[in-house]
């Protein structure tokens, strides 16, 4: 049912179940949200997208009242933008004066609220909570003093990852978030996905750099430092730098690197096609002696992670194989290192990876050989813009490259892993070879390229019928 | 017949609300929880009449179609909570609870669930997560209670006493309930009186009775025949009213015409020797203490509040005289931040967190001034603004308070008379309390 309400003098129409907040985002009229998350239920934390609604003494949440019809609100009025402009101060008031110092310099929701809302001095000077900072993780740091506690980080742990590992501790103004009893989040239930970073609006929660210490080993004449890149890489990079989003700039980033002084840069898509080599052998195993099944994939550290702690009834289900970053890693460690006469010791292998948890997997004790890390530092895509940007290199200006040998060649099945459903055509595409002896005529499986929550098909493969899903 | 708990709201309303609302299961919650220092209506009801209170419950569980009915305990009422159990097991034995009670085809059944210590659990919707396991912190309304509350369905919660009113009503009927009481607002209401009074206790009043019948002649008037300062209504979210409004007859709308709200009936009363400002920062310091910490204004707000009130009555050391600025600066932000606080909190605890400090500034703001500015507190309770000095003639230099003081700030030589450093002087008092020839005195 659409009925007419006004807003700022002007009538604009509304749909009945909606939010104000929708009804205005629906015509276009913004209103500032700090606790608000796309498709979670409104926890009314913040009280920052309050309006003022004709009628009513108090101020009202927009992103959790229901619009009524004849609604008369005011989004900017004076009484609204001064209730704004305290809560803002309030903020800050607990909050740790560092913005020249911090993570999100430039990059916070905070620091935008402050300026849209014109703050310009400390109107309540008081005792601030002194927090120590949680850097036990090899994924996330959790800076307390920094949190403003809008719970988006709770709530998507909670109802998105279903893992909960951080939640409100204590009360009043001694709340915090953090994980159980606020021991350190390494023995925590964290799978290390890092959502909650990237919902966190200010520098409460952030990757763990490993910055400095790949400067050291790039400065290190006695190491040699290689790199490998996921495929998600060069596709996702290309924001950082104002190029067009999800342009794909892998052959400059081959230049790239080199250009900062890594001796040797590898493609992980070359180890995507090497897991799928084994793996798809491991199914053919497991269909063919009576394996355990259903098989699932293991590239994902927060997935074994999480299978690991919770449901620890699959781990037979998981394939032994190791994820294309841990194989590029050993197979640098071994095959490269033999024929190229460079003792292991002595190669220092980054990689960089769109994701937090590979840092964990990274150092976790199964991935090592004889004392040695397959892989010894991970970096994020954003930790790699700012390596980027540090040596000074403007990436207009690189001349495209290619990947070094022996780890340059990729089929299209190595590069596809980085997108939803990637894999899993992967595999469908070896499989059916290795079933049948024959390559499939539409070897681009249309239905499983999509962005939907759960896939499945079912394939004939050489006289058998697979099903395959993925969520 | 209005909630008796605070909101006022209309009892039949709210029930006829969660009755016409369709769902295959509704809850009928008692809130128990009582937690405004110094209020034991409730208490007193749940010892002394537990099975009126079950009735109540019974009666309104049957008239929402519920056939769940929580009562929500606070844990520190322990006695209350022994006879509860013992009456919902007395009345499970005698078949009053249970399945098909007594062939009627209705079931019902009451879980005490206890409290733990959280203020902000008596708020409706606090109580809610509270029962369901989750964090006491309140959520959004609407979606109010009786449509969408315990577990997602419709949930009537009402106070202790407005339940205990019903039985009766169903006994006499609701002419005699119409009777009592004013035009707008009927029956009897029960009050805590506390503070400074002759006479403390419960008094249950009809509807309409002069508030200066209930102090003076009920309560016997102030205590040690001190001068009435004034009386604060409604616990920390309450208000004070003095002596020109004594005359007003208690009943919802009265009340508000006098910036005040009924409250679930604390009446704490003051005399000369109340400073007011240490009231505003006691019941701030409480709602301090007990904010649940989800929202911004309430969180924080309040905090910086408190600390405003704080640095008002802090030891003055030192001033370079920019510091009375301060203090006046603090003042003059603390009705706008007020304001945004009021407007903008989630729930009751937060939007009625000003009351107390706004109450007692607007009544008494020439004490306020004299804590900024003369530095002093009129009723000698602030402990830091305190400064004694010994009477030279009543001295009889026994040395007892300069050694004593812990502060080091009497001197003065044996059998002479004493005298006290100002400087150094922390106003803690124990001069005063131990001279034997009465030669400390408050300046």
């Amino acid at each position: 049912m659409i009925f007419n309400i006004e807003v700022n003098n002007k009538t604009i129409k509304a749909q009945k179940g909606d939010t104000i907040l929708m009804a205005l985002k629906n015509n276009g009229i913004k209103v500032p949200t700090l606790c608000h998350m796309e498709d979670f239920k409104a926890t009314g934390s913040c009280r920052m997208c309050v309006v003022e609604v004709e009628g009513k003494p108090n101020l009202i949440p927009a992103c959790s009242y229901p619009v009524e019809e004849w609604m008369r609100i005011w989004t900017h009025s004076p009484k609204v933008i001064h209730a704004r402009k305290t809560i803002v101060e309030l903020l800050l008031s607990n909050h740790p004066d560092d913005c020249l110092y911090c993570e999100r310099n430039g990059n916070c929701e905070l620091q935008k609220l402050a300026i849209e809302l014109n703050v310009r001095e400390r109107r309540f000077p008081g005792k601030k909570n002194k927090y120590k900072t949680d850097p036990s993780s090899a994924s996330i740091v959790r800076d307390p003093a920094k949190c403003i506690l809008c719970g988006r980080c709770a709530r998507i742990c909670e109802k998105t990852i279903g893992v909960s590992a951080i939640d409100f501790i204590g009360k009043g103004s001694k709340s915090i978030i953090g994980p159980a009893f606020n021991k350190g989040l390494n023995i925590s239930s964290c799978i290390n996905c890092g959502q909650c970073i990237l919902v966190c609006p200010t520098g409460a929660l952030y990757e763990k750099a490993h910055f400095a210490e790949i400067q050291d080993a790039l400065h290190n004449p006695d190491l040699h430092v290689v790199i490998q890149y996921s495929p998600t890489v060069p596709i996702t990079l290309a924001e950082e730098f104002g190029i067009k989003p999800g342009k794909d700039i892998n052959g400059i980033l081959n230049a790239v690197l080199r250009k900062i002084g890594f001796e040797k840069v590898f493609d992980t898509a070359f180890a995507v096609d090497l897991m799928v080599m084994e793996e798809s052998d491991e199914l053919i195993d497991r269909l063919q002696h009576d394996g355990k099944l259903p098989m699932f994939t293991s590239c994902c550290p927060g997935w074994i992670k999480y299978i690991e702690q919770f449901r620890p009834d699959f781990i037979e289900n998981l394939s032994t194989c190791k994820s294309p970053q841990q194989m590029m890693g050993a197979v640098i460690n071994s095959y490269y290192s033999q024929t190229n006469n460079i003792p292991s010791e002595k190669i220092y292998s980054v990689s960089v990876m769109p994701c937090t948890a590979k840092k964990f997997e990274a150092q976790r004790e199964q991935m090592t050989h004889k004392g040695i890390t397959d892989v010894d530092a991970v970096l994020t895509t954003r930790e790699l813009a700012r390596l980027i940007r540090l040596n000074g290199i403007d990436i207009n200006q690189c001349e495209p490259g290619t990947p070094d040998l022996p780890f340059r060649n990729r089929s299209s099945a190595g590069k596809i892993a980085g997108v939803s459903g990637g894999i899993m055509e992967s595999m469908i595409r070896t499989l059916n070879y290795k079933l049948s002896g024959k390559e499939l005529l539409n070897y681009k499986i249309q239905e499983i390229r999509n962005v939907k929550g759960r896939k499945e098909i079912t394939i004939k493969m050489g006289g058998t019928e697979i099903g395959d899903g993925c969520d | 017949m209005n909630g008796r708990g605070g909101g006022g709201f209309p009892t039949g309303k709210k029930w006829k609300i969660a009755h016409s609302t369709a769902s295959d299961q509704k809850f009928l919650i008692c809130n128990a929880d009582e937690s405004d220092p110094g209020a034991f209506m409730d208490r007193a009801i749940i010892e002394g009449d537990t099975y009126r209170l079950l009735e109540g419950i019974a009666i309104a569980a049957y008239a929402i179609g519920a056939s769940r009915a929580y009562v929500y305990i606070r844990a520190e009422y322990t006695q209350a909570l022994e006879k509860l159990k013992h009456a919902v097991g007395q009345a499970k034995t005698y078949g009053l609870l249970g399945e098909n009670i007594y062939n009627s085809g209705f079931n019902l059944s009451i879980i005490i669930k206890q409290g733990a210590g959280a203020f902000v659990c008596g708020e409706e919707t606090a109580l809610i997560n509270s029962i369901e396991g989750k964090r006491g912190m309140p959520r959004t309304k609407p979606p109010f209670p009786a449509i969408e509350g315990l577990f997602g369905h419709p949930t009537v919660i009402n106070n202790v006493e407005t339940l205990a009113n019903i039985p009766a009503i169903f006994d006499y009927g609701p002419h005699w309930f119409n009777s009592i009481g004013t035009q707008k607002s009927k029956g009897t209401k029960v009050f805590a009186l506390t503070g400074k009074i002759r006479n403390t206790g419960l008094v249950e009043i009809p509807m309409g009775t002069k508030l200066r019948d209930i102090i003076f002649t009920m309560g016997g008037g102030v205590k040690n025949f001190k001068k009435f300062k004034a009386v604060q209504i409604g616990g920390p979210s309450g208000t004070c009213i003095t002596e020109e409004n004594l005359d007003i007859e208690i009943d919802y709308e009265s009340l508000k015409t006098v910036g005040a709200i009924m409250g679930s009936g604390g009446m704490v009363i003051m005399d000369e020797d109340t400073c007011m400002v240490d009231i505003a920062k006691f019941f701030m310091n409480f709602l301090q203490k007990e904010s649940c910490g989800k929202c911004i204004p309430c969180r924080e707000g309040t905090r910086r509040m408190h600390e405003i009130l704080e640095h008002i009555t802090k030891r003055p050391t030192n001033e370079g005289g920019h510091e009375t600025l301060e203090r006046f600066k603090g003042i003059m932000q603390l009705e706008s931040l007020a304001e945004v606080i009021k407007t903008t909190s989630l729930c009751g605890l937060g939007q009625t967190s000003p009351n107390p400090l706004l109450s007692t500034l607007n009544l008494f703001r020439e004490e306020y001034e004299e804590h900024i500015f003369d530095r002093k507190c009129r009723a000698n309770v602030c402990r830091e603004l305190r400064t004694f000095y010994i009477d030279v003639e009543k001295c009889t230099g026994c040395t007892l308070c300069l050694k004593k003081c812990p502060a080091e700030a009497i001197i003065g030589t044996p059998r002479n008379p004493h005298f006290i450093i100002e400087d150094r002087c922390t106003g803690c008092g124990i001069c005063f309390d131990i001279c034997k020839f009465v030669a400390v005195t408050v300046k």
